[in-house]
């Protein structure tokens, strides 16, 4: 589709959802629709089962935690000769100074494949209760991906009958997937041959940081952009 | 009277037919299967959270280890969604080149898929000759990447680098006479072109052979036809794409219905099922391999007639030269800039899929303006399909559960992620 029709198409969903709709916003040509959890059954099954719209499939469900959302380690206006050395060990900033939404979405992507079209929801969790409606009963195919989800994340689905780990070992404890955990994880496995079995310790590693992250604000990139877009 | 009871069954972790580390805990009544727990996760390795804490280039190397009998489709969808972000178009010969590969990774999967499909099912044969069929098709790998599997061929921007203009050949040896390297290398005199093109000659014929040992087969057709039914209303429901969703008769794929690269200037046919059962999902792979071949001659003519570069200009993104890094300053920078610091993505969240040969494979990006990726999400298909285990094999046999992880083509590198 094109950008005027991506528009078009965008303006005819927000007249259609009204109030259900949060909010709705156009990235890459590709429609992100945001949702209230209150809201998102509703949502779910008028995009599934409305004549316009169609979405039979849901392609993909995600968590996303927005944590360290727009955080550098390196600011690179202020940058000298020893700022390589700051980025090795991360350095925890206030979250919310930056992000300013809920810290958890999840995110989910349809596909209807009678109008050949793609849409984006996004629905911020409730940090109280971590605790979203399931939407198995719109897309059975959702029963796995929610699992991912709590897995990961600990995003708690509400009225999924079944919500088990699904990645992670056996008695893992812990969210891996959220921000605040660390890359390296916090126990690690070896066998033992004196006790004959395998045992857990605390990581022996340390974590480190071989390429910091930056964002760049300086107008050579800013320039570039424009030539690529262009 | 004998007291039947119900018992469970633990099929795997390790087991020949559970292609890779899938455990199943199977309930079972005597040989009927009441329901299936599929465990996963054991060959996990956090694959997107590895690459958030890297910058974009160097997480292509691990797209090839999620799916890995078709490498480069994975590494296809992670560069095009880097590649809508950043707004770049790689060059019409590039362009090519992906789809040439694209397919060339279809056909590496589909044989794949049908030696260890038959294998589980008791056709040893195919085995064999499907290995037969893809070390040329290894070796096309390895003359344009230097890795015959794990390749880390597509960039941003386009391809690594172009196609080599003359394959390795065999020699003669102590172990191997004169007349046996000369028949390895028939075939090998050209270019890469030359070679896949006479691939692409032989290959229909060899899919007939295969076709002469298993379509009217007997054995085959008793344990697959009827096997594993999906309408295509459940298939919608349970997110199946790709050969399990045009089994069940329903005609889609993105290489027609949302094109990318060049696929919209190929002919090429989709091939659908009609009962959605196992048998028909191998005569959907087994016709897409035709159709693979097709596209690739159709891009081998291309390829021969224009010339061109092969990654887009912007330094900022594809690495300058190696002789222009060791002449210009300007050049040196950026080369060292790419390479330490890599690029900042404009903020933003982008979803982009390639009709992989599982299915749909999809990456999900989400970019805060960094030279990192902030959230990787890896839409796998053969996760959703493995989802539906459950479902699909209840009220079968034992030994059809190995047919039906064998129609799903599952891997595990990329259901684990």
């Amino acid at each position: 589709m094109t950008t005027n029709e991506v528009e078009a198409w965008l303006s005819t969903l927000k007249q259609s959802f009204g109030d259900l709709i949060a909010n709705a916003q156009l990235s890459v040509n590709e429609v992100t629709l945001e949702v209230e959890e209150s809201n998102l059954l509703v949502v779910a099954r008028k995009l599934r089962d409305d004549d316009d719209l169609h979405f039979e499939q849901l392609i993909d469900l995600c968590g996303v935690d927005y944590l360290y959302y727009g955080q550098s380690d390196w600011e690179t206006e202020s940058a000298s000769g020893n700022g390589f050395s700051r980025a090795v060990e991360s350095q925890p900033t206030d979250p919310e100074t930056i992000w300013g939404k809920p810290r958890f979405a999840v995110v989910y992507h349809l596909l209807s494949i009678t109008n050949n079209k793609r849409l984006r929801i996004r629905c911020f969790v409730p940090e109280k209760t971590m605790m979203i409606p399931s939407v198995v009963s719109v897309w059975s195919g959702a029963n796995w991906y929610e699992r991912e989800a709590f897995d990961l994340f600990g995003i708690r689905f509400s009225e999924h009958d079944d919500l088990r780990r699904l990645l992670t070992d056996y008695g893992f404890s812990g969210h891996p997937f959220r921000k605040d955990f660390p890359l390296i994880g916090k126990v690690e496995i070896r066998y033992d041959a004196t006790e004959k079995q395998c045992v857990y310790e605390p990581v022996s590693i340390e974590p480190r940081t071989l390429v910091p992250r930056v964002i760049r604000h300086d107008a050579r990139y800013h320039h570039d952009e424009e030539d690529s877009v262009s | 009277m004998t007291d039947i009871r119900n018992y469970t069954m633990n099929f795997g972790p390790v087991h020949p037919a559970a292609h890779g580390v899938l455990r199943l805990i199977l309930e079972m009544d005597g040989e009927v299967i009441e329901r299936a727990d599929p465990h996963i996760g054991l060959l996990h390795r956090a694959t997107e959270k590895l690459a958030e804490s890297k910058p974009y280039n160097q997480s292509i190397g691990y797209m090839d280890r999620l799916d890995y009998v078709s490498m480069m489709c994975n590494e296809h969808a992670y560069v095009l969604a880097i590649e809508k972000l950043l707004g770049i178009t790689p060059p019409k010969r590039a362009q090519y080149i992906r789809v040439l590969f694209s397919e060339v990774t279809r056909i590496l999967n589909h044989l794949l898929w049908l030696g260890a499909h038959g294998l589980d099912i008791g056709a040893m044969t195919m085995f064999l000759y499907c290995f037969r069929d893809r070390e040329p098709l290894m070796d096309a790998y390895e003359a344009v990447s230097g890795a015959r599997m794990h390749a880390t061929y597509f960039r941003p921007g386009g391809v690594y680098r172009d196609l080599p203009e003359e394959m390795p050949q065999y020699q003669s040896s102590k172990w191997r006479s004169k007349e046996s390297a000369d028949e390895l290398n028939k075939g090998r005199e050209g270019s890469l072109l030359d070679f896949l093109w006479h691939f692409s000659e032989t290959f229909p014929e060899h899919v007939d052979d295969y076709e002469t040992l298993l379509t009217e087969n007997r054995i085959w057709k008793q344990r697959t036809v009827g096997i594993g039914v999906v309408s295509p209303e459940r298939a919608f429901q349970l997110g199946f794409t790709g050969p399990m969703l045009r089994g069940s008769g329903v005609a889609w794929d993105l290489r027609k219905t949302q094109p990318y690269e060049v696929y919209d200037e190929l002919d090429f046919d989709i091939p659908i099922g009609k009962n959605g059962d196992c048998y028909d999902r191998y005569l959907v792979r087994v016709e897409e391999m035709r159709q693979s071949n097709k596209i690739i001659r159709q891009c081998i003519e291309w390829l021969k007639k224009n010339p061109g570069p092969v990654m887009v200009k912007d330094f900022k993104v594809a690495p300058p030269s190696r002789e222009q890094m060791k002449e210009e300053m300007e050049a040196l920078i950026h080369h060292f800039k790419l390479f330490t610091e890599g690029y900042c993505v404009p903020e933003g969240e982008v979803y982009a899929a390639v009709e992989h040969p599982k299915g749909e494979f999809g990456i999900y990006l989400v970019s805060d303006g960094a030279n990192k990726p902030y959230r990787v999400k890896i839409r796998a298909p053969g996760f959703a399909h493995l989802a539906a285990m459950d479902e699909i094999i209840r009220g079968h046999m034992l030994a059809d559960v190995v047919a039906v992880i064998g129609t799903m083509d599952i891997v595990f590198g990329e259901i684990d992620r």
